[in-house]
C-alpha cells in the first residue's frame, strides 16, 4: 500500500531504500560460513598451484587460446561439452530437488546475487553503523561527514567490485602472470574489457540494484511457485500463534506475558518489527509466503531473538510447510522426503551423476571422428574402380606426441592409399590432425560394401582403439 | 456503471473509453528506465566517433579513425569503416598463416606429401582459395560439371597429372579444340556413326562390330583422328587430346546415355560439331605465386596426381 501511495502521479516506481538491521542466529551464521568458503574457493583458486607438464602450474585454468580446461587433474576438450552440459543439468535438477524440500534454499544462501549483498551490505555496516544511523545518514542534508561516510563505501564497493572482476579474468591464464600484464598494460584488450564490465556489473548488482535483481530481474524468482508444494518447508509466520483472535499488539504493560496477552486475546506477535528491519529483501514475512522471499532466514533468526528476550517459546516465524503450519496442532516441522517429486528428482539426479562419472571416467585419450568426402560422393576412375575420399581428424588430448595407426575392416587391404604417407599418424600434444585417405575398390567389391570400419589405434594403448563406421558409396541414390 | 469501476481500480491513468474501458496506471521500473535513457546517451556518443548519419551525398564520418595496411601494402589511415577493419582482419589472418606459406613455398612439390602437418594445412587452406577462384567450373569438391568441366579428382589428366602440368595449366591456363569431324569436312554420316562405335569400343562400351571395324579404318586414315588421339587413342596430354580408351567422358554423355542407340548419338554430336569449349582461363597475375603453388599442391592431392 505504501508503495503505491508513494507513486502516486508518477509513471516509474521508485526504489525504496532498504538498510538490512545486522543479527545474530544460526542462520545468520550458515550464511556467514557459506560467503566465507565461496569467497575462499572464489577468490583462492587461482592462486593455487598444480603441477602440470605442459601449462601453466594452477590448479584451474581454462586455456582459451589451446582450448584446454583444466581442472585439477582433469584436462577437458572442447569435445567434452557433453560433460559440462551433463553437470548443468545436474545442478538445474538438484536445484529442483532442493526447492521441492525446503523452498528458495539457493536465493537465500548460494546465489552469487545475494553471497555478494550480503558482503556488501557488510561493508555498508561497517563504514555507516547499524541501520539507524545509516538511515539518519541517507536523511541528512550533504556535509563532510556524508560525504566521508559514502564516498568510503562506494570506494570499498567498487574496490571489492574490482577484485571480483578481476579474479575472473584470472582464471584464463597463469594469475600471476596475467596479474602483472594487467598493471603494466600488456593485456589483450578483451581482458581489460571483462575486468571493466564485470567490475560495473557487480557494483551495480550487488551495491546500487541489490534485492531489484531478484525482483526484477530474475526469472527463477517467478517460476519458484511450480515447484513448491504443500508439503515443502518454506519460510512461515504462524499466523494463527502470532495473531490470536484480536491480532498483534505491542508488549506494552499489561500485556508482557503470554498469560496476560491470551487472556486479552492478543498473538504472541509483539510487533516489534524485527523481521521486517533485518530482510535484504524489504518485506514483511507476517504478509505470508511471497515471490520476493528469498528464504534467507535472517527473519527466523530476528523472531527467535525477541521471543528469547520476552520468554516465549522460539518459532514463531519458522521454516514450516503449508500444511503443517495451517493444521490445529502443529507438530515439530520436519523434511517430508518421501514425495513423487523428490523421489522423482532424486533418480534423476541419480542417474544423470552415474552417466557423468561414467562419461568422464572413461574418457580416451584422444578424439577420433571420420567424415566421408560428399563433394564428389565417389569417383569412377579411368579402369572403372571407384573411389570414396574421408577425412580422418585425430585429437591428441594427452600431453605428448602420440602415434596413432589407422586401419580398416570390412574392405581390402590394399583398398587404402594415404597419398605419400604411411597409415601411422604423429599427433603432437593438444593438438589435432586430419588425413586425407582414399578407399579405391573395384565395382564388384564395391557392389558387395555398403559399410565398413575405420579402426583409430593410439600405439602404445592399443586398448583404447576407437572404432567409427562409415559409408562405401558407389552410385547416386535414387 | 463506471463509477463501480473507477472505485474498483484507483491506479488508473484516468482516461476512460467507452464509458468503462481504462487504463492500469502500472509504472516501469526505475532501472528499466534509466537503462532506456542510458542507450539514448550511448547512440549520441556513437555519432561523435563512428560513422552515422547521411548527409545529401555524403555522411557524417565521426571522429574514429582507423589504420590499416591496402592490398597494395601501403599503410593508409581513414575515418573509421568496416572496410577498414575487415581488410585488418585479412592482414592479422594472413600473418597467422605466414608460417605455413613460407614452409610451403620452401618445400619441393615432392615433399609436401611426406609432411602430413603441411598436407592438412594444404588440404584447409587450399580448399578456401579453390572455392574462391575455381569451383566456379570445377565445382566446389573439384568434381567437375559435365559437358562444361573437366572432373579433378579422378585419375585422368587431359593436360597431364604431374605436379609441373597442373602448375603450367594454372599459370597459362589452357584451352582445348577438336575440329569438326577431325577437320575432314567430306566425312559422311555413315562415316561419323563408325567413328562413333569404334571410339565406343575404345572404351569397353557395346558397339555394332561391323561399324566399329569400319570406324577403325576411317580413325587412322580419312578421319585423321590418329593425329591428336594417337594410332591407340590414348591420346596426348601435350595438347590435351583426350584419352578415348578409359572410361571417363566429359564432353559426350556417354555415361548418361540410356541405350546403345543413344550412345552412338552422344559420341556423333561432339565428332560432328568439334569442340572450342574447353577453356581455362590464365591465373598468373591474379593469384600470387605462392597461391598458384598451393593450389598445385590442392589440385594433385584431390585426384591423387599422377
Amino acid at each position: 500500500m505504501e508503495n503505491q501511495a508513494s507513486n502516486e502521479g508518477s509513471l516509474y516506481q521508485k526504489r525504496i531504500p532498504i538498510y538490512p538491521r545486522s543479527v545474530k542466529g544460526k542462520f545468520r551464521n550458515f550464511k556467514w560460513a557459506i560467503l566465507a568458503v565461496a569467497y575462499l574457493v572464489y577468490f583462492g583458486l587461482p592462486w593455487l598451484p598444480w603441477e602440470r607438464p605442459d601449462a601453466p602450474d594452477q590448479a584451474v585454468l581454462f586455456d582459451l587460446v589451446g582450448r584446454r580446461f583444466f581442472i585439477f587433474d582433469m584436462a577437458l576438450y572442447p569435445q567434452d561439452i557433453i560433460a559440462l552440459s551433463m553437470a548443468l543439468f545436474i545442478a538445474a535438477v538438484t536445484l529442483f530437488f532442493v526447492t521441492t524440500l525446503v523452498g528458495r534454499a539457493f536465493c537465500g544462501y548460494f546465489c552469487f546475487q545475494t553471497i555478494w549483498t550480503d558482503f556488501y551490505i557488510w561493508i555498508e555496516h561497517l563504514v555507516q553503523g547499524e541501520r539507524p544511523a545509516r538511515i539518519r545518514l541517507h536523511k541528512q542534508p550533504w556535509n563532510f561527514e556524508k560525504i566521508r561516510k559514502y564516498g568510503l563505501t562506494h570506494a570499498l564497493w567498487l574496490l571489492a567490485s574490482f577484485w571480483t572482476a578481476l579474479t575472473f579474468v584470472l582464471y584464463y591464464g597463469y594469475a600471476p602472470e596475467l596479474l602483472h600484464k594487467f598493471f603494466t598494460g600488456e593485456m589483450v584488450n578483451a581482458g581489460y574489457i571483462t575486468v571493466i564490465a564485470l567490475t560495473i556489473s557487480t557494483y551495480l548488482a550487488a551495491a546500487l540494484l541489490r534485492e531489484q535483481v531478484c525482483i526484477y530481474m530474475c526469472p527463477y524468482a517467478r517460476f519458484q511457485g511450480v515447484m513448491y508444494e504443500p508439503e515443502t518447508l518454506v519460510v512461515t509466520y504462524e499466523t494463527k500463534r502470532g495473531e490470536g483472535t484480536k491480532g498483534r499488539h505491542p508488549a506494552v504493560q499489561g500485556a508482557r506475558t503470554r498469560e496476560e496477552r491470551q487472556a486479552q486475546g492478543y498473538g504472541d506477535c509483539i510487533d516489534c518489527e524485527m523481521c521486517v528491519q533485518v530482510c535484504p529483501e524489504g518485506i514483511d514475512i507476517r504478509d505470508g509466503l511471497q515471490y520476493k522471499c528469498i528464504s534467507c532466514g535472517l527473519c527466523i533468526d530476528a523472531c527467535n531473538t525477541i521471543m528469547d528476550s520476552m520468554g516465549y517459546p522460539r518459532g514463531l516465524v519458522r521454516y514450516d510447510s503449508e500444511t503443517n503450519a495451517k493444521s490445529d496442532n502443529p507438530v515439530q516441522p520436519k523434511l517430508d522426503l518421501l514425495r513423487i517429486r523428490t523421489i522423482g528428482y532424486g533418480i534423476f539426479i541419480l542417474i544423470m551423476t552415474g552417466i557423468l562419472v561414467y562419461n568422464l571416467a572413461t574418457r580416451t585419450s584422444f578424439e577420433e571422428s571420420v567424415q566421408q568426402v560428399r563433394q564428389p560422393l565417389f569417383v569412377v576412375l579411368t579402369d572403372g574402380e571407384i573411389r570414396n575420399r574421408y577425412q580422418v581428424r585425430i585429437t591428441n588430448k594427452t600431453d605428448h606426441e602420440e602415434t596413432y595407426v589407422i586401419t580398416t575392416k570390412g574392405i581390402p587391404d590394399g583398398a587404402l592409399d594415404f597419398g605419400g604417407l604411411t597409415n601411422e599418424v604423429k599427433v603432437r600434444a593438444g593438438k589435432s590432425l586430419m588425413v586425407q585417405v582414399n578407399v579405391k575398390l573395384t565395382p564388384e567389391e564395391a557392389a558387395k560394401t555398403d559399410t565398413f570400419e575405420f579402426i583409430i589405434t593410439p600405439k602404445d594403448k592399443p586398448e583404447e582403439a576407437g572404432i567409427r563406421k562409415v559409408r562405401f558409396s558407389s552410385k547416386h541414390e535414387g | 456503471m463506471s463509477h463501480e469501476t473507477e472505485s474498483k481500480f484507483q491506479n488508473t491513468t484516468g482516461h476512460v473509453w467507452d464509458e468503462d474501458l481504462q487504463e492500469f496506471n502500472n509504472p516501469l521500473p526505475g532501472w528499466w528506465l534509466w537503462t532506456f535513457y542510458a542507450t539514448m546517451i550511448f547512440a549520441v556518443v556513437y555519432w561523435v566517433f563512428y560513422p552515422s548519419w547521411p548527409i545529401g551525398k555524403t555522411f557524417l564520418k565521426g571522429i574514429n579513425t582507423i589504420e590499416y595496411v591496402n592490398d597494395k601494402g601501403e599503410k593508409k589511415s581513414s575515418s573509421w569503416n568496416t572496410r577498414a577493419l575487415l581488410l585488418q582482419d585479412m592482414n592479422e589472418a594472413s600473418k597467422a598463416q605466414e608460417k605455413w606459406v613460407s614452409k610451403l613455398a620452401a618445400t619441393p612439390f615432392d615433399k609436401i606429401n611426406t609432411d602430413p602437418e603441411l598436407k592438412a594445412f594444404v588440404v584447409s587452406a587450399g580448399k578456401v582459395l579453390f572455392q574462391d577462384n575455381c569451383a566456379a567450373c570445377h565445382q566446389s569438391g573439384g568434381q567437375g560439371k559435365f559437358n562444361f568441366a573437366p572432373n579433378l579428382t579422378d585419375d585422368d589428366w587431359i593436360f597431364g597429372g604431374s605436379y609441373d602440368a597442373i602448375q603450367q595449366t594454372l599459370v597459362n591456363g589452357r584451352h582445348g579444340i577438336m575440329p569438326a569431324k577431325g577437320g575432314n569436312a567430306a566425312l559422311t554420316d555413315a562415316d561419323v556413326t563408325a567413328l562413333a562405335n569404334y571410339v565406343l569400343s575404345l572404351s569397353g562400351e557395346q558397339a555394332n562390330a561391323a561399324s566399329a571395324e569400319k570406324g577403325k579404318e576411317l580413325f587412322a586414315g580419312a578421319g585423321v583422328c590418329f593425329s591428336c588421339h594417337g594410332a591407340d587413342g590414348k591420346g596426348n596430354q601435350a595438347i590435351g587430346s583426350a584419352n578415348l580408351t578409359d572410361k571417363i567422358w566429359l564432353w559426350a554423355n556417354v555415361p548418361g546415355a540410356k541405350s546403345a542407340d543413344e550412345k552412338v548419338a552422344a559420341v556423333k554430336e561432339v565428332i560432328t560439331t568439334g569442340l572450342n569449349r574447353g577453356v581455362m582461363p590464365v591465373w598468373k597475375g591474379r593469384l600470387s605465386d605462392e597461391q598458384i603453388k598451393l593450389l598445385t599442391a590442392y589440385v594433385h592431392e584431390l585426384g591423387g596426381g599422377k
